[in-house]
C-alpha cells in the first residue's frame, strides 16, 4: 500500500509552494513583497527618507507623494519603507534569538526530563509569570533606550513561550519508539537529541515563531511609540505612529500609513503561520 | 564448552515508582550461546522486555539493578556510558516491536541505515551509504539503491521492519535482541521474517534472543527457549524438549492452552488466577498462587537447576531442583513429600 509512490526515483516529498492552502500563499506572497520592500528600500524608495522639506510640511497625498509627507515635510512612503526596515529588522532579531536559545532550553528538557527538566524550565516559568511589556520597559530603563535592546527584551519575553512548545513537543517525540531504536543503533545523547528529537520536535515551535513575528513586530512598535526603541533619527514604524499623533486631525496620512503597514505585515505573518502549521507537521506531510 | 556469549546471573530489575518499587525481573540466570536463537517466553509484563533493554543499557534511572550480565567476557556494569553507547549498535543490536514507529519518520530509511555505521565506524558518507544499500538488497528491500531515498511512510510494516533489521545488522553484531519482531506484523509477513532471522544467523553467525509471546514463533525459529512468568524465569530448554516434556507446571498450563484442532471450538483452556502484583508479589515462587501444585516450599525461590541435557527448571517439584537447593532453604520439606503433591 504505502510502497507506491517513488518508483525508482528518488522523489522526497514535495517542498515550496505547491500544495500549500490559498491563505497561506497570500501570507507568503505579502511577506516575500514586504522582505523585498524592506531588502531594497535604499533603492526603491522615491525619495530621501531624511529630506526636509518646508513646502511640502503635511502635503496631501499625491502623484510624487503617493503617502502624503510629514510635519517636517519628509515623504511618508519612503520613511515608512525604513521604518519597516527597522522594525522588520527587530521582530526577526529577537525572534530567532528566541527561538535558538529557548530551542535549545526546552529540547534539552524534554528529552532528559526529570531534574534538568526542573532546573531549566522553573525559571523559565517564573519569567513568564512577568507581564511582558512590564518586563522589557524594565530592561530598556536598565539598560537604557535603542533598536538593539529591544530587540533583547523582545527576545527575552518570546524565549519562555519558544522554550514551553519546544520542550512539550521534545517529551512526545522523546517517548517515541525511534527515539529509543535510535539509542539502541548506538546514537549517542546529543546526536540522537539533534538528529531524532529537534526535527521531529521544531515544526510546532517554527509555526509559533511565526505567529510570534507579527506580534513582535507590535512589541516593537509599541516601545518605539513609547520612545523606548528605536531612537531618532533612526525611524520605525512605532516612532512614526507616535509622529502622527501629534497631526492626526490635519493629516491623517502621516498616521495611517505606518499604521496599515503594521496591521498587514501582522496579518500577513498569522496567516502564513496558521498555514504552516498544516504543513510542517511530519505525520500529515504527504499523506 | 566455550563460555557462553552472553550470561546473566542471578540478575534483578527493580522500577522505582512513586509507591513501592514493581519487581519487574527477579533473580534471572539465563545464558545465550554463539550463533544461538534462544526464545524467552513468557505474557505481557512478565519481564522480557525489561530483560532485553537492560542489556542494552537502556533503562530508565530511576531502577534498582542487581546481579550481573556478561557479555563477551565483559561484565556489562562495569561500563561507562560511553562504552555501552559503543556496544549498542556495534557488537548488541536490538530490533523493536513496532516497525511502524522504529523508524524516524523525517529521514530516508538508507539514511537511517547509514547512520548506524558512521556511529560506530569511521568510514566515508559514501561507504557508509554503500554498505547500506548493500543491506537493504540483503534483507529483502526491492531496489535498493533507488529506495535509499524514500522515507519510512512509502513502506509498509513488513518492509519496514526488513529496514530495522538491516540497521541492526549493519555492524555484524554478535548479538542480536529481537523484542517481539512480529508482533505488530500479519502472519504470512510474520513467517518471512522469522526465515529472513534464521537465514541472517546463518549468514552472519550472530546470536538471536527472540523475545515473544507467541509459542508458534518460538517452535519455528528457536534453538532454545526460557519461560518467563512474573519476572522470574521458570523454565530454559531446548525447543524440541520444551514441547515434549514441560517440567515447570506453568509451561504445562502454558502448553495445555494452545488451541488444538482436538478442542472443539469456544472450549479454550485457561490458568485459573491472575498474574501477581508485582508492587507486591508473593515470596518464592510467583507462580504458586495460580500453580495447582502448590505446596509449604513454594514460599521459598526454587533455584534453576539442570538436568545433564541443560534443561533447567526451577520448581519444588522436580528433583533436580531439590537436589541444587541440598534440603535447604524450605522449611518442613521433609513433612510432606512434594512429589506425592502431584498425584492427588
Amino acid at each position: 500500500m504505502a510502497t507506491q509512490g517513488g518508483h525508482g526515483t528518488a522523489r522526497r516529498q514535495m517542498t515550496g509552494l505547491r500544495g500549500l492552502e490559498r491563505r497561506t500563499k497570500v501570507g507568503a506572497c505579502i511577506l516575500a513583497v514586504l522582505v523585498l520592500v524592506a531588502l531594497f528600500a535604499p533603492v526603491i524608495a522615491p525619495h530621501n527618507p531624511e529630506a526636509i522639506s518646508g513646502n511640502l510640511v503635511l502635503g496631501a497625498p499625491d502623484a510624487a507623494h503617493p503617502f502624503g509627507s510629514d510635519a517636517l515635510g519628509r515623504d511618508v512612503l519612503s520613511r515608512v519603507m525604513f521604518a519597516f526596515r527597522v522594525s522588520l529588522a527587530v521582530a526577526a532579531g529577537s525572534v530567532v534569538l528566541a527561538l535558538i536559545i529557548g530551542t535549545a532550553i526546552g529540547l534539552t528538557a524534554g528529552y532528559f526530563g526529570g531534574w534538568v527538566d526542573t532546573l531549566l524550565m522553573r525559571p523559565i516559568e517564573m519569567l513568564l509569570a512577568l507581564p511582558a511589556l512590564l518586563l522589557a520597559v524594565s530592561l530598556i530603563a536598565i539598560v537604557g533606550p535603542g533598536s538593539l535592546v529591544a530587540t533583547l527584551a523582545i527576545a527575552i519575553i518570546y524565549l519562555p513561550i519558544i522554550a514551553r512548545v519546544v520542550r512539550g513537543s521534545a517529551l512526545v517525540v522523546s517517548a517515541q519508539p525511534y527515539v529509543e531504536a535510535a539509542r539502541a543503533r548506538g546514537s549517542s545523547h546529543p546526536a540522537t537529541m539533534l538528529r531524532h528529537v529537534l526535527p521531529n520536535a521544531a515544526p510546532p515551535a517554527l509555526v509559533q515563531a511565526s505567529v510570534l513575528m507579527g506580534f513582535a513586530l507590535q512589541i516593537e512598535a509599541a516601545l518605539s511609540f513609547l520612545g523606548l526603541g528605536a531612537q531618532p533619527p533612526t525611524s520605525s514604524l512605532g516612532l512614526m505612529l507616535s509622529d502622527g499623533r501629534d497631526v492626526l486631525s490635519q493629516a491623517p496620512w502621516v498616521e495611517v500609513f505606518p499604521g496599515l503597514a503594521i496591521a498587514v505585515t501582522v496579518l500577513a505573518f498569522n496567516l502564513f503561520g496558521d498555514g504552516l502549521r498544516g504543513r510542517l507537521d511530519p505525520g500529515r506531510a504527504t499523506r | 564448552m566455550s563460555a557462553p556469549l552472553l550470561e546473566l546471573q542471578d540478575f534483578s530489575v527493580a522500577y522505582r515508582t512513586q509507591h513501592q518499587p514493581v519487581s519487574a525481573v527477579s533473580g534471572v540466570s539465563l545464558a545465550v550461546n554463539e550463533r544461538e536463537i534462544v526464545g524467552l517466553v513468557g505474557e505481557s509484563g512478565c519481564g522480557k522486555s525489561t530483560l532485553s533493554l537492560a542489556i542494552m543499557g537502556l533503562l530508565p534511572t530511576a531502577t534498582r539493578i542487581s546481579g550481573s550480565i556478561t557479555f563477551a567476557g565483559r561484565d556489562l556494569s562495569m561500563l561507562n556510558e560511553e562504552e555501552t553507547r559503543q556496544l549498542r549498535g556495534d557488537r548488541i543490536s536490538m530490533i523493536f516491536q513496532d516497525p511502524m514507529t522504529s523508524l524516524d519518520p523525517t529521514f530516508s530509511i538508507g539514511s537511517q541505515v547509514a547512520e548506524v555505521i558512521t556511529a560506530h565506524r569511521r568510514v566515508s558518507a559514501a561507504a557508509a551509504q554503500s554498505r547500506a544499500i548493500d543491506l537493504l538488497r540483503e534483507v529483502g528491500i526491492p531496489d535498493p539503491a533507488a529506495r535509499y531515498y524514500d522515507p519510512p511512510h512509502r513502506f509498509s510494516g513488513g518492509m519496514r521492519q526488513r529496514v530495522v533489521i538491516a540497521a541492526a545488522l549493519a555492524n555484524e553484531p554478535a548479538l542480536l535482541l529481537a523484542d517481539e519482531p512480529t508482533t505488530a506484523l500479519d502472519v504470512t509477513i510474520q513467517a518471512q521474517i522469522l526465515t529472513l532471522l534464521r537465514d541472517l544467523r546463518g549468514r552472519h553467525e550472530t546470536a538471536i534472543m527472540l523475545i515473544t509471546h507467541d509459542l508458534g514463533v518460538v517452535a519455528q525459529t528457536c534453538d532454545r527457549v526460557g519461560v518467563m512468568y512474573a519476572g522470574q524465569l521458570v523454565e530454559t530448554a531446548s525447543v524440541g524438549e520444551l514441547f515434549s516434556a514441560p517440567r515447570h507446571p506453568y509451561t504445562q498450563a502454558l502448553l495445555a492452552a494452545l488451541p488444538t484442532t482436538e478442542h472443539s471450538p469456544g472450549s479454550l483452556r485457561v490458568i485459573d488466577g491472575r498474574v501477581p502484583d508485582l508492587t507486591d508479589p508473593p515470596d518464592g515462587c510467583r507462580f504458586a498462587p495460580r500453580c495447582p501444585h502448590a505446596m509449604p516450599e513454594c514460599r521459598a525461590v526454587p533455584p534453576l537447576a539442570a538436568d545433564t541435557d541443560g534443561h533447567q527448571v526451577a520448581c519444588w517439584l522436580d528433583p533436580l531442583t531439590r537436589a541444587a537447593a541440598g534440603g535447604t532453604g524450605s522449611s518442613g520439606a521433609g513433612d510432606s513429600p512434594p512429589l506425592g503433591a502431584e498425584h492427588e
